[in-house]
């Protein structure tokens, strides 16, 4: 039988905002445990909250972005558990009054085409703290630093129908948010964390199958493992003759499964009713229009602007308007190089090499996008060549200096002089009689391949500072001459 | 000097008659001889209120002294108060020194007030007797075998005890205006969100408001000058200009217009409580006010809409009493429901655990609708009463009570019985408009309260209608034996 899975998801980014939303404490991430949770935080006895308009702002915008229907009054309810690191006993959350409602995103197929996924809503919530059950013998450790943290929850129609959509989906939702600068987007410090609920099909038949839901996903990759591994798990039990338990379940990235955490019988009834302690939010559409009309570009327009304006290719240009910093980076050394095709290898390549090998954030890159754009203008006026030029990108990262003063102090400049570079051709073929008899005797078509030998040993020679053209022209003068 | 009133003492402060530092310690030593009986304070910081009455003194004699400065008063214990235990009556914070203080606490520090220690209280604010309290119940000064109201009993026992000349207390259903009552002195509950909710223990967070306790309506305004205000901190409280609430006290009553709800002199009520009710409102007559009967005709439902929704907010506000961060735990616990359980069914006592259940039924799935959606539709329906009634009247007037004070014990067994002494007091919280009650007479030897009802933030309008009452006759200036 085919199988047909249906995948809706639930994203948790992490507002940007610098103190939480509930409390006028700081959000800084990995400070000391217990520091930044103030009286409110900690729930003492008659502490309320005041909510953060910041966090209103961002979630409008996100609301905006995604042309979604923008609540006029928004409420905040009380989801009610017990969990130590859940100080008042409840999260401050929204069910029936989210502050964004019905909106959609369009996600890229492979192959071109597009598909439009539904956005249900987004609403807005308190982060709890967090439980260490490790440093501690027999003891749990509570750190409410966390606890209060604002988050955007944007969950999905059950519109993704494999793991490559799921991620695609996500990828989109992290681009606008990390364009809009409402999210930093770090996933591996739970700043956008996923949730994937998962069912399997006939295909064809309406009727949905009961679902699984995977919580806390935190990379692209697992995401899609995650789904992929848990769809062969659902058809291979209804296969066998066995049905899907409505569960929720923990992904385990170290053994690459999900295991059952909870099943629905297990539920807690969250008691969900308005929070008495704040009032509705009541959004008046001046204020809508006015986020809209502060709106950043958005990853589509800008990717449809970098095809358009720099003539990149379609990955490209999704790739560079992926994260707002990433497509600032590109936008500045494209124009600095006055090469954007030449802006974009390097910042794909060199570039995001470096940052992922050495786990840096684009922003504090030691190397600017003034400083690249400067080491690819001297790419350009053929002062260094490309090969150099990584040896002087090397230097700039290690904090040596801008392109110029590398070059200058390591003696880079590539050698243009075409007296020096004949010398060192001459030198190269006399020095290799061998090679130079096969050259001649060879047919004049197979030549062409022969002649990179020649140029590696020039090069070599000259410490890869000879202007390439100029060896490759004058190796083929003089050798094709001792072949004629 | 315990007879004299706020407004007294004022001046006895300002003409130097006597310090901070002499009033302040005669207090002291009067709560020293006379609360054995009375069981009206949890916590006496007299150590704390010698030292803010004499940095009284000195911003005196520097010439900076305020209308408050030096007035020694009590706050109930559900303000939390910097370095001081507040435990809301309950084990569960019997251990709780507040780090932070309340707006009410802090408001009271910045105008100079003293603080002669943290009152008693049913606990969480649960109940009209007192009697709810870890700390054993306070009792009535007018008789000893009874209670003095609740939740705010114990700033009623001490103001009419003279053991304070005013006290703070808060009202969810009536915890000011029914022990004030009870004990034959003057409260006021505010309107809701005059007064910062900061820092003062939530029991139910939509109906919960602060105000003032004294023996008149002139303490009581100066008493609200120094309470009201908006409070950045919370979200509820109202932005809205505080004014003098001294300032209308002597505004003549000629023309005031009061309604009569036939629905508060009907029904279970002592008679002799009509009685000095229907004689106060002819003294007000008497004053140039006019009398017509008006009709609040969802009363009845008062009760059972509140005894939802209090009790709902209240399951979740009570949840962070979880044995983790501060409060009672229990020992050993062995894992973390066995805390849970444990300290939870320690720290509370029957009432709290009682509306904690209610609650959390209440708002379970599948009954929301049935019972707290209902509950808030009725809540809007008598809030709509109230506001048709006052497009009408000035000022609706009735009886705090039924009944007036009852003996200890007697209806502790009975909640329903309990509940039903609220009857007059609570739908004025679901509705959110101020309320008061007044001493207006005696029924067999115990204080009758009158109650004035009026529209949201006529709170001055109230006081000046009680302070005129209280010009015109000497209920309020009558004193138990002790």
């Amino acid at each position: 039988m085919e199988w047909e899975a249906v995948i809706g998801l639930e994203i948790h980014a992490q507002l940007a905002t610098k103190s939480k939303i509930f409390s006028g404490a700081s959000t800084a991430f990995g400070a000391e445990p217990n520091t930044q949770a103030c009286a409110v935080d900690l729930a003492l006895p008659g502490t309320l909250p005041v909510f953060n308009a910041e966090a209103l702002r961002m979630a409008v915008m996100f609301g905006v972005a995604i042309e979604a229907d923008i609540g006029h009054t928004s409420v905040f309810d009380r989801k009610n558990y017990f969990y130590p690191d859940l100080p008042k006993g409840y999260q401050t959350s929204q069910l029936f009054h989210p502050i964004v409602g019905i909106g959609h995103i369009d996600i890229e197929l492979e192959g071109g085409s597009t598909k439009r996924i539904g956005v249900t809503l987004a609403h807005l919530e308190e982060d709890a703290g967090k439980s260490l059950h490790e440093e501690f013998p027999s003891m749990t450790g509570i750190d409410l630093n966390r606890a209060g943290t604002p988050l955007l929850e944007i969950v999905s129609e059950p519109d993704m129908r494999s793991a490559e959509e799921a991620v695609a989906y996500v990828k989109k939702i992290h681009a606008i948010v990390t364009n809009l600068g409402i999210c930093d987007g770090n996933m591996a410090e739970g700043s956008f964390r996923c949730d994937c609920n998962v069912s399997v099909r006939p295909k064809g038949e309406e009727k949905l199958g009961n679902r699984t839901e995977s919580k806390n996903i935190n990379s692209f990759r697992f995401i899609e493992k995650a789904i992929k591994g848990e769809i062969i798990r659902q058809i291979d039990l209804i296969e066998d003759g066995h049905t899907i338990t409505q569960e929720t379940r923990l992904y385990d990235a170290n053994k690459d499964e999900t295991r059952s955490m909870r099943s629905k019988e297990e539920a807690n009834d969250y008691r969900y009713f308005p929070c008495p302690d704040l009032l509705p939010i009541v959004i008046d559409d001046d204020y809508v229009e006015q986020i809209r009309n502060c709106l950043p570009e958005l990853p589509d327009a800008r990717k449809a602007r970098f095809i358009e304006q720099f003539k990149l290719g379609d990955y490209d240009a999704m790739v560079l308007s992926a994260y707002r910093e990433l497509g600032g980076f590109f936008e500045t050394t494209a124009n600095t190089a006055g090469d954007a095709k030449l802006a974009a290898n390097w910042v794909m390549g060199e570039l995001s090499k470096h940052l992922n090998q050495h786990d840096t954030d684009i922003t504090v890159s030691p190397v600017t996008a003034e400083m690249l754009g400067g080491l690819l203008l001297r790419i350009k006026d053929n002062t260094i060549t490309g090969k150099i030029a990584k040896q002087v990108f090397e230097a700039m990262w290690a904090g040596e200096g801008n392109a110029d003063e590398v070059i200058e102090a390591k003696g880079l400049k590539q050698v243009t002089d075409t007296g020096a570079i004949e010398s060192l051709v001459d030198e190269v073929i006399s020095d290799n009689q061998p090679q130079v008899d096969q050259y001649v005797n060879a047919e004049p078509d197979k030549r062409g391949k022969m002649i990179g030998f020649f140029m590696g040993k020039v090069m070599q020679a000259s410490q890869g500072k000879a202007n390439p053209g100029q060896v490759q022209g004058l190796l083929k003068q003089k050798l094709d001459a001792l072949a004629n | 000097m315990f007879e004299k009133t706020l407004a007294e003492l004022a001046q006895g402060l300002a003409s130097g008659e006597f310090s901070s530092v002499e009033l302040t310690r005669s207090y002291l030593d009067r709560i020293k001889t006379e609360d054995g009986a009375l069981n009206s304070f949890i916590t006496v910081t007299e150590t704390e209120a010698l030292a803010q009455a004499e940095a009284a003194d000195q911003r005196r004699s520097a010439g900076e002294a305020g209308t408050f400065t030096g007035l020694p008063i009590a706050h109930k214990d559900i303000f939390c108060t910097q370095g001081v235990r507040t435990s809301c009556g309950s084990r569960m914070l019997d251990s709780f020194v507040s780090p932070y203080n309340a707006t009410v606490i802090e408001n009271f520090n910045t105008a100079g007030a003293v603080s002669l220690g943290k009152t008693n209280m049913d606990e969480f604010a649960m109940g009209s007797s007192n009697e709810s309290s870890f700390y054993g119940p306070a009792r009535n000064p007018w008789n000893n075998d009874c209670v003095p109201g609740g939740s705010s009993g114990g700033s009623a026992a001490a103001v009419a005890g003279r053991l304070a000349p005013a006290a703070t207390g808060t009202d969810t259903g009536g915890s000011i205006r029914q022990p004030a009552a009870l004990c034959g002195i003057t409260g006021l509950k505010p309107t809701y969100g005059r007064v910062s909710r900061y820092g003062m223990i939530a029991y139910a967070s939509s109906l919960d408001q602060g105000g003032p306790m004294a023996r008149t309506a002139e303490d009581n305004a100066m008493m609200l000058n120094v309470m009201a205000g908006f409070d950045p901190k919370d979200s509820t409280s109202i932005d809205k200009a505080v004014p003098d609430y001294t300032l209308a006290l002597n505004d003549s009553l000629k023309g005031l217009k009061i309604g009569l709800p036939k629905e508060f002199f009907s029904g279970e009520i002592d008679p002799q409580i009509t009685t000095q009710v229907q004689n106060a409102i002819r003294e007000f007559e008497a004053l140039g006010a006019t009398v017509k009967e008006i009709s609040l005709p969802n009363t009845q439902l008062a009760i059972p809409a509140y005894y939802i929704i209090a009790p709902a907010e209240a399951s979740s506000n009570l949840s962070r009493f979880d044995g983790v961060r501060y409060g009672h735990r229990c020992e050993e616990p062995t894992d973390l429901e066995d805390m849970y359980k444990r300290s939870r069914g320690e720290g509370f006592g029957e009432e709290v655990k009682r509306r904690i259940m209610v609650g959390t039924y209440a708002l379970s799935e599948g009954f929301y609708d049935a019972y707290y959606k209902k509950a808030l539709q009725i809540r809007r329906l008598i809030q709509q009463d109230y506001v048709n009634a006052l497009s009408e009247v000035d000022i609706i007037m009735g009886p705090t009570t039924p009944h007036p004070a009852f003996k200890l014990g007697e209806k502790s067994s009975d909640p329903i019985a309990m509940y039903m002494e609220d009857i007059f007091t609570i739908s004025l919280n679901l509705a959110g408009m101020p309320g008061m009650s007044i001493p207006c007479g005696f029924a067999n030897g115990l204080p009758v309260g009158l109650q004035l009802i009026g529209n949201y933030f006529a709170e001055e309008r109230l006081l000046n209608a009680s302070h005129q009452f209280q010009q015109a006759t000497d209920w309020h200036k009558q004193a138990p034996t002790s």
